[in-house]
């Protein structure tokens, strides 16, 4: 048996480094430190018949393909297209997104990540208002009052309170939980808000007003009796804590950006994070999903300037989301072609953008079946990144981790950045009149 | 390969040629005394002949970095670079994006560069965005301001073990230098509090500003390290700070060099060159630092010049960039690093109209002008602090022509910097060999790389940089405007013996090399250092030590510097 | 009955992402998570099929109680193909749809039948 530690786990932002893998004869037999999502994860390796060949629709149905055939043929549509969008990334090592930022360039066509569906708006608020945050090490060591905001970690990253927030001794917290004070905003009384010692239940849509009314407090003014579905004086509680804490965190997620107001909420969010450094040391984190969503941003922003939905139809970079996003690219017709990689946007977008993917030529690299890969004209399955494929991601506090090799792929199979690597080659070939 | 150039005029100060006609040889990318068979010409009759230039510090590439550019699409959207001749598209005005700083520098004769504050914990992404930026040889320098090692080694008074621990940490994050950014006052800014001055306490670890600033300078003797400690003081950009500065400075007299260089790196001075109380007050102290640096033998520093423009601030100094957020009500970025470093980012708009930033842009070529070395005070914007290394070409020129500098003191910016600094009283003109030093062989020697870099004598690297400007017609005084158009981009940019540049237009765009240093301890030391890395690991920090060192795949093209330290033990 | 509709990951949505061709993947997704005071007023009990309509459109899913209650008037689907059915493709131009706060209103359907996702993708986009 070949015991594999300090193993990166290619499942959610939270980016855990210390998982311990059995692997016995191709097989692995135990993720030890991983939680639920990260062990499914590892367990599927073990699932049988993994798509080794692409398949391309015709008439009657799938049928399957070479790599080289498959290769050529989303080459020529990308070259075909008039404006093709490269979706996804989020599951995919930065060393593949580079060549996905490259290939996008190539063929004039738009380039966008799940962020724009996830934590777009947050950068969104960024760009605005600023981002005053620390890595997770500096909450470990230093944090007494923890906030989540929209956000359920233990649904959607198990073990970020037990590393980072709710549980761990740090340098400054050496009792660890009694040393700490967790409080939890949500629409519902999540699982996390379970074992919160404050918990807020904010009527759905009104977190804006939430806010302001911490903000309103914060700055002298008075709020209502009641606001957000919360009574005034749980607020003014809730804002004492914060005021008096040594080393604050808000860590918000998806619950903020997706729901009515959207940047907006995390404007005004950011803006009350940088109101209470006037009183002590507060800072935030956004809860990133997907594992390498965060490394997405880096690489295409060092490389273009800008983080997400970008637009190279004019040949150099162009940046405005709500023009150059996929749902609305999608939504309006404005594409041609699509090109995703390492995502499924055929369950996560809303139908309507779903119905003019369907429409027009499609293809998708992508390691298991998904809806995309049901929708999609042309799929090429490929090794999967963090664990057949070594490569790096960053954290969802921009922190970069090399992600580890632990086993080989199934013969026959390339990795998303040697694919990509076949197609901008054949791009080239084919733009070169070969 | 080998290449011959041709009747250029020549600048070449560490050789000691200055501005003769002299043909300059390369062959497998390295000045020769003589060529062997058949080779490429370039005719630089009547141009101006330089060694590459090298850029000491400057934060064109890495995590804070990346994160300016992401705060700022408007800086984006500002300056675009399209896809063209096969080079990569790009976008920024003050900070262009890595394929595009690596083009801009290689078009103004750069052939390397040296990214200064990269917080350890990142060290794996300023690597992997340095190599996106072609052409240019490049380095970065970890910061080592709030250290928890650091610190707790200074405080148990176990000098070896600092030593052993610096080096392992330059090994892991392949870094060049020690870098010390507002020692102390990043690790206080953990509670939102900072250092000012260098006897402040660290909160938590019982320490000082002063004990880390000459800890850390004896440790960089003892580790051999090429360059010196690499500088930024408490209390930056805070009127009065000058004595803050000044004492710093101090705190490394007495250390003893190990490469007879500098024993102190000051750099962005201007920054540290404050008088007064208050904005109201505020003037130029650029005199007094000047006189300090003329009288002393263990300082050299870089100007850190302003040229008023719209730009991105980003230093590791966190508490810095709130006090400007403060200040200008602009978006602020925060990026605290556990157990290490809090690097901070922050708009900043410099104003000609504004009293205090004309202040600051005359407190730059101040300096320039009155420190009498030109080794002593090279030229930087602290890019893009001061303002984006685009502008080069015209700090240049004021520094080549007083009329040029009096025409802006006149008509461009506030009267308050002929009232607040003696700049207006300063006739002196540099030359193109001073010009020379303090882009490229100053750097070169503060560095310590002068045996490859900064010079054009044999065994040096083939980087040459071949300006259209012919000193026997121009006289950069008068002719200002020829001066500051001629540098900003070569007729060639020559880099390991291949044209790079030609007539401004990039032709090639190699992988540069990425210098780190790797000073070897006593093992036995290095062994006992590492259980205490490996306890702070466990309990402190946020990801595994084994994850923690930068990989090899991440150097592109990586040149170990080693040094033998083992009588450190 | 009038509710606001919330999308979002559950644990086991997370659990089956590699597994979208199984049934866990419908299991774990083609549901609703009631407030279990609603799933009295609605008179439906953990396994009925209700269905869930917007503007943007109607699905058939199986109503479960929730354990994240009580949150009245709130229904809760997690992410996929049969959420976004009536999640709203509005992005207010910032490129996010409308996943979170959408007004729907759930009525009991208990002979309706949950489809599975390539028979959900059949209906919707022909393919």
């Amino acid at each position: 048996m070949e015991i594999h530690t300090d193993v990166i786990c290619p499942f959610c932002g939270t980016l855990c480094d210390d998982i311990e893998v059995h692997v016995e004869n191709g097989r692995v037999m135990e993720a030890l430190n991983a939680c639920k999502l990260g062990n499914a994860k590892f367990m599927s390796m073990n699932k049988k018949n993994r798509h080794i060949v692409p398949m391309v629709r015709g008439e009657d149905g799938f049928t399957e393909t070479t790599i080289e055939d498959a290769v050529e043929r989303v080459a020529r549509m990308l070259v075909d297209a008039k404006k093709p969008l490269l979706y996804g990334w989020a599951t995919t090592e930065c060393e593949a997104q580079s060549v996905g930022i490259e290939l996008a360039e190539e063929v004039g066509g738009v380039i966008d990540s799940c962020a724009s569906v996830c934590h777009g708006p947050s950068v969104l608020a960024i760009q605005d208002v600023g981002f005053p945050s620390v890595t997770l090490g500096e909450v470990k060591n230093r944090a007494d009052l923890d906030i989540y905001w929209g956000s359920n970690p233990m649904h959607a990253h198990p073990r970020h309170m037990s590393r980072y927030s709710r549980y761990p001794r740090g340098y400054f917290r050496e009792r660890g939980q009694q040393d700490r004070t967790v409080i939890v905003i949500d629409v519902r009384r999540t699982d996390t808000a379970g074992i919160a010692d404050k918990f807020l239940q904010v009527s759905p849509g009104d977190d804006y007003e939430l806010v302001n009314a911490f903000r309103t407090l914060l700055n002298g003014g008075d709020i209502p009796d009641e606001v957000a579905g919360i009574a005034k004086k749980d607020i003014a509680s809730a804002l004492e804590l914060m005021k008096t804490c040594q080393f604050g965190m808000l860590f918000f997620g998806v619950g903020l950006t997706m729901s009515p107001g959207k940047h907006r909420n995390i404007d005004n969010a950011i803006s009350l994070v940088v109101d209470l450094n006037k009183y002590t040391k507060f800072n935030l984190i956004p809860m990133r999903g997907h594992y390498n969503v965060t490394g997405f941003s880096e690489v295409l922003t060092w490389q273009s300037g800008f983080p997400f939905g970008v637009d190279y139809t004019r040949g150099y970079p162009q940046y405005n989301p709500g023009e150059t996003t996929s749902v609305e690219l999608l939504s309006r017709g404005e594409v041609d072609a699509v090109f995703v990689v390492g995502s499924d946007p055929a369950a996560n977008f809303p139908k309507k953008a779903v119905e003019h993917l369907a429409k027009i030529p499609s293809a998708v690299i992508e390691p298991h079946e998904t809806p995309t890969t049901y929708l999609c004209d042309l799929n090429i399955p490929s090794a999967i990144a963090g664990i057949e494929v070594e490569g790096t991601a960053y954290r969802m506090d921009n922190v970069p981790i090399r992600m580890r090799k632990i086993m080989d792929a199934p013969a026959g199979l390339y990795s998303d950045r040697e694919i990509l690597e076949m197609i901008l080659l054949k791009v080239r070939e084919i733009k070169n009149g070969a | 390969m080998e290449l011959e150039i041709k009747n250029g005029v020549v600048f070449d100060p560490l050789n000691k040629v200055d501005g003769e006609k002299k043909d300059i040889l390369i062959r497998d990318g390295r000045i020769v005394e003589k060529l062997k068979g058949k080779h490429d010409v370039i005719d630089a009759s009547g141009k101006l002949v330089m060694p590459g230039g090298v850029e000491i510090h400057s934060h064109f590439a890495g995590g804070k970095e990346t994160a300016g550019r992401m705060l700022r699409p408007e800086d984006g959207a500002r300056t675009v670079y399209p896809k063209r001749n096969g080079l990569r598209s790009g976008s920024g005005y003050s900070m262009p994006s890595s394929f595009t700083a690596g083009y801009l520098y290689a078009q103004m004769g750069y052939t390397m560069c040296n990214t200064p504050a990269m917080p350890p914990l990142f060290a794996r992404h300023t690597h992997e965005e340095l190599g996106d930026v072609p052409i240019v040889d490049k380095s970065a320098y970890p910061t080592f301001d709030g250290n928890w090692f650091v610190m707790r080694y200074l405080k148990e008074g176990d000098p070896d073990k600092l030593a052993a621990c610096v080096a392992w940490f330059l090994r892991a994050t392949k870094g060049l230098v020690i870098k010390i950014v507002n020692p102390g006052g990043t690790e206080n800014w953990g509670w939102g509090k900072n250092a000012v001055g260098i006897d402040d306490p660290v909160i938590g670890f019982d320490v000082t500003p002063a004990q880390i600033v000459k800890g850390l300078a004896e440790v960089n003797e003892r580790l051999k390290l090429p360059h010196s400690i690499h500088l930024h003081p408490n209390n930056l950009g805070k009127p009065g700070n000058i004595e803050t500065t000044v004492e710093t400075l101090e705190l490394c007299r007495e250390v003893k060099s190990a490469n007879a260089r500098q024993t102190v790196y000051l750099t962005h001075a201007q920054f540290h060159s404050f008088g007064g109380d208050s904005w109201k007050n505020f003037e130029s102290k650029a005199d007094e630092l000047a006189k300090y640096i003329n009288r002393c033998d263990h300082v050299v520093c870089d100007t850190g010049n302003v040229t008023l423009d719209e730009t991105t601030t980003m230093t590791s100094d966190g508490p810095m960039e709130y006090f400007l957020h403060n200040l200008t009500h602009l978006k602020w970025v925060n990026k605290d690093v556990e157990l290490e470093t809090a690097p901070g980012i922050t708009p900043f708009i410099y104003s000609r109209k504004n009293p205090v930033h004309s202040v600051q842009w005359a407190i730059g070529l101040e300096l320039a002008l009155l420190i009498d070395d030109p080794f002593k005070v090279l030229l930087a914007t602290d890019h893009p602090n001061g303002g984006p290394f685009t502008r080069y070409p015209r700090i240049i020129a004021w520094l080549m022509s007083e009329p040029y500098r009096r025409y802006y003191m006149e008509e461009r910016v506030h009267k308050g910097a002929q009232k607040g600094s003696s700049l207006a009283t300063l006739d002196r003109e540099y030359t193109f060999s001073d010009i020379a030093v303090v882009t490229r062989a100053g750097q070169a020697k503060a560095l310590g790389l002068s045996e490859l870099k900064g010079h054009l004598g044999v065994g040096a690297h083939g980087d040459v940089a071949i300006y259209d400007i012919d000193p026997a017609q121009v006289d950069p005084s008068k002719d200002f405007k020829a001066v500051e158009k001629g540098f900003a981009k070569t007729a060639y940019t020559i880099k390991d013996g291949e044209i790079i540049v030609k007539d401004g237009l990039i032709r090639a765009t190699p992988q540069g090399r990425t210098y780190w240093a790797n000073p070897v301890v006593d093992h036995e030391l290095d062994r006992e250092m590492l259980k205490d890395v490996e306890q702070y690991f466990k309990k402190y920090y946020s990801v595994n030590l084994a994850n923690y060192p930068v990989q090899k795949e991440y150097l592109k093209r990586g040149r170990e510097i080693q040094i033998d330290a083992r009588d450190v033990k | 009955m009038n509710v606001t509709l919330i999308t979002g990951r559950t644990i086991k949505q997370g659990m089956v992402i590699e597994h979208k061709d199984s049934t866990m993947y419908t299991d774990a997704n083609a549901i609703c998570e009631f407030d279990p005071d609603d799933m009295k007023k609605l008179k439906v009990s953990e396994g009925d099929t209700v269905e869930v309509s917007s503007e943007a459109g109607a699905v058939f899913v199986r109503a479960v109680k929730s354990l994240q209650s009580p949150h009245k008037n709130i229904i809760f689907i997690p992410m996929g193909p049969w959420a976004n059915q009536i999640t709203s493709p509005k992005t207010d131009s910032v490129g996010m749809p409308s996943f979170k706060g959408i007004p729907a209103s759930v009525k009991l359907a208990k002979d309706k039948k949950v489809l599975t996702y390539p028979e959900l993708l059949k209906q919707s986009f022909g393919k």
